[in-house]
């Protein structure tokens, strides 16, 4: 067999035309899908004049994995091990609005120790995001090794409660409608415990390196301003809304779980830029210890599933819900439409990354191609997410 | 290893301080210590695979640590993902542009067979496909550590390459082609669907 020479013609044309009467001034770049920044097999194709964007398209649907598809032709519970390869940093909070929704299609009551469960996993779950965001972050702006290796040191840590917990360590598939799969030992939280005693001092040490650092306010600051009324209007969520300035969590707003027992505050930025998405990452982490220490003092004894849920052949009425959550990401939800079967007849995801995706261009335009890299990484974006 | 040489006599010149050695160990000794990756993640493997490299499990203890984000400089594709049809065009691209001797390692259920979502329409069914791949790791994800074993049985299969003879390693024979041609969207699916020259499926019998 002889190896193949492609022509140029035969080679892949972006599928989004830009026009060829771009005047020759303007040099179109196509950065992915294999690009050591792009978070994954994320495309942009940027027009650039000199080295500033002047328009980016972004192309997606290199990991669309028909998520939504195949959750309509499995049975309910079918569907679970699916949502851990959602957004696949954050098993745990997937399958909680998973849960939450189809708990409100068929209006199943959760015990109260497996609500503290899901408020624990869910925050340890932000912890570990967070911290590997910011490593990621800090990498993209050249800081190539050091701060990943430290978020990943702390992350280990944290995927070693859910695998002792779960079995897994990154695709835990622990939550059941009505409860959980199995209960946390005496000696799990306690352990828990100590690792959530210990997080603040890693939080303190990265805000060290962060927050005084020249070379991150040079990069970050006054860069991907967002305006509050952009965020409102383009339906943005999460850590990225509230550096806007607007104070909107789900965990507030909509008290599920048993968030409104705990004291928690919600962070707020001011300009929009990166450098206060930054920080709005670290500051929640340090919420997220408060949350969980109240948890583990507060946690009761007591089943942790509704013995009342039929596991085979489970079968909601017909009716729809929407359940949602605040992921790391920003607002998580699925909606569910039964007709009284077993699989559901529809199944959509509402997933925060991929909507906190589409006003990439709107705040890179005016900066430069560096610049890109450093507001898609505090975009906090994973593939598996914004394709499905 | 050593076929020319007399373990003996190898190891009473050793204990004069003379290390006798024949090309073909120094060369596979070389290669094997030190396999430059491919930055390149696909989906959820790819957060294991960084797992791999970062603080704990630390893969350069193996020499495996040099992560290129461009093909020109590596030698191991490590496929960690799911490979959709949209994305398959772009590996096997990849592959072409690497550098011979070059290596590719499977990482996870979707990579060799499509995996939990092989049922989707979008999803390729294996990347064996389209490019030879030579170590499979299953799991959903693998662990870190079966990373590490996947890397080690990759450096025992450079170890034991043969740099002459009939059974040459295969980049050393200009008759083996190293690229492989780059398979196009056509009216349905991916044509062509599988590349004959790499791809067996395995015939089973049915009793």
């Amino acid at each position: 067999m002889s190896a193949t020479v492609e022509t140029l013609e035969a080679m892949e044309r972006p599928p989004v035309s830009m026009g060829s009467r771009l005047e020759g001034e303007l040099l179109e770049v196509s950065m992915g899908p294999q690009h050591p920044s792009t978070h994954g097999v994320f495309r942009m194709n940027v027009a650039l004049e000199g080295e500033v964007v002047r328009k980016l398209k972004p192309v997606f649907g290199y990991l669309h994995r028909n998520h939504e598809k195949i959750g309509e032709n499995v049975s309910y519970l079918g569907s679970m091990p699916y949502t851990d390869r959602l957004d696949y940093f954050c098993s745990m909070t997937n399958n909680w609005a998973y849960a939450l929704s189809v708990e409100k299609l068929a209006g199943i009551e959760v015990p109260e120790r497996a609500e503290y469960l899901r408020v624990i996993l869910a925050e340890l779950t932000r912890l570990q995001n967070h911290a590997s965001l910011l490593g990621f972050l800090l990498n993209d702006m050249g800081a190539w090794g050091t701060p990943l290796m430290y978020a990943f040191r702390e992350r280990e840590k944290i995927l070693d409660l859910f695998e002792s917990l779960s079995g897994s360590r990154m695709m835990c598939d622990y939550m059941r409608f009505g409860g959980c799969r199995v209960d946390a030992s005496r000696e799990w939280l306690a352990y828990a415990k100590k690792i959530v005693d210990r997080f603040p001092r890693f939080v303190d040490e990265l805000e060290q390196l962060i927050v005084g650092n020249e070379v991150v306010i040079a990069r970050t600051q006054n860069v991907g301003n967002v305006s509050p009324e952009l965020a409102v209007s383009a339906g943005i969520t999460g850590p990225m809304l509230r550096a806007c300035g607007v104070n909107y969590d789900v965990r507030k707003v909509d008290g599920y779980g048993f968030y409104p027992r705990f004291k928690f505050r919600i962070p707020l930025g001011e300009h929009g830029d990166t450098y206060d998405r930054l920080m709005m990452r670290v500051l929640e982490m340090g919420e997220s210890v408060g949350i969980l220490k109240q948890a583990f003092e507060q946690i009761p004894a007591g089943p942790i599933i509704n013995p009342k849920v039929k596991i085979r052949a489970f079968r909601p009425p017909v009716g729809e819900a929407y359940g949602r959550i605040e992921a790391p990401k920003g607002e998580l939800g699925f909606y569910l439409i039964s007709d009284g079967g077993t699989n559901p007849y529809r199944y959509r995801v509402r997933p925060p990354s991929f909507i906190n995706l589409t006003i990439l261009e709107d705040m890179c335009l005016g900066h430069t191609v560096a610049d890109v890299m450093v507001i898609l990484g505090s975009i906090d974006i994973v593939m598996g997410e914004v394709d499905r | 290893m050593s076929e020319g040489i007399d373990e003996v006599l190898r190891s009473k010149l050793q204990q004069q301080g003379v290390w006798v050695s024949s090309m073909q160990e120094l060369y596979n000794w070389g290669r094997k210590n030190s396999i430059w990756p491919l930055q390149f993640g696909l989906a959820c493997c790819a957060i294991e695979m960084i797992a791999t490299a970062a603080s704990r499990y630390d893969i350069a203890r193996f020499g495996g640590e040099v992560f290129r984000p461009s093909p020109r400089q590596a030698d191991l594709m490590i496929v960690a993902g799911t490979v959709t049809k949209k994305m398959a065009p772009q590996i096997v691209r990849l592959y072409n542009q690497m550098a011979d001797p070059k290596y590719v390692i499977a990482m996870g259920a979707c990579a060799i067979s499509g995996g939990p979502f092989k049922q989707g329409y979008n999803v390729l069914k294996g990347i064996d496909r389209y490019i030879p791949v030579d170590v499979y790791i299953p799991g959903c994800p693998p662990r870190p550590e079966a990373l590490l074993h996947a890397f080690m049985e990759l450096q025992r299969k450079i170890d034991e390459q043969k740099l002459s003879g009939a059974n040459k390693a295969a980049h050393l024979d200009s008759e083996q082609p190293s690229e492989f041609p780059v398979p196009a969207f056509g009216k349905h699916d991916l044509e062509p669907p599988a590349n004959p020259d790499v791809f067996h499926p395995p015939k089973l019998e049915r009793v």
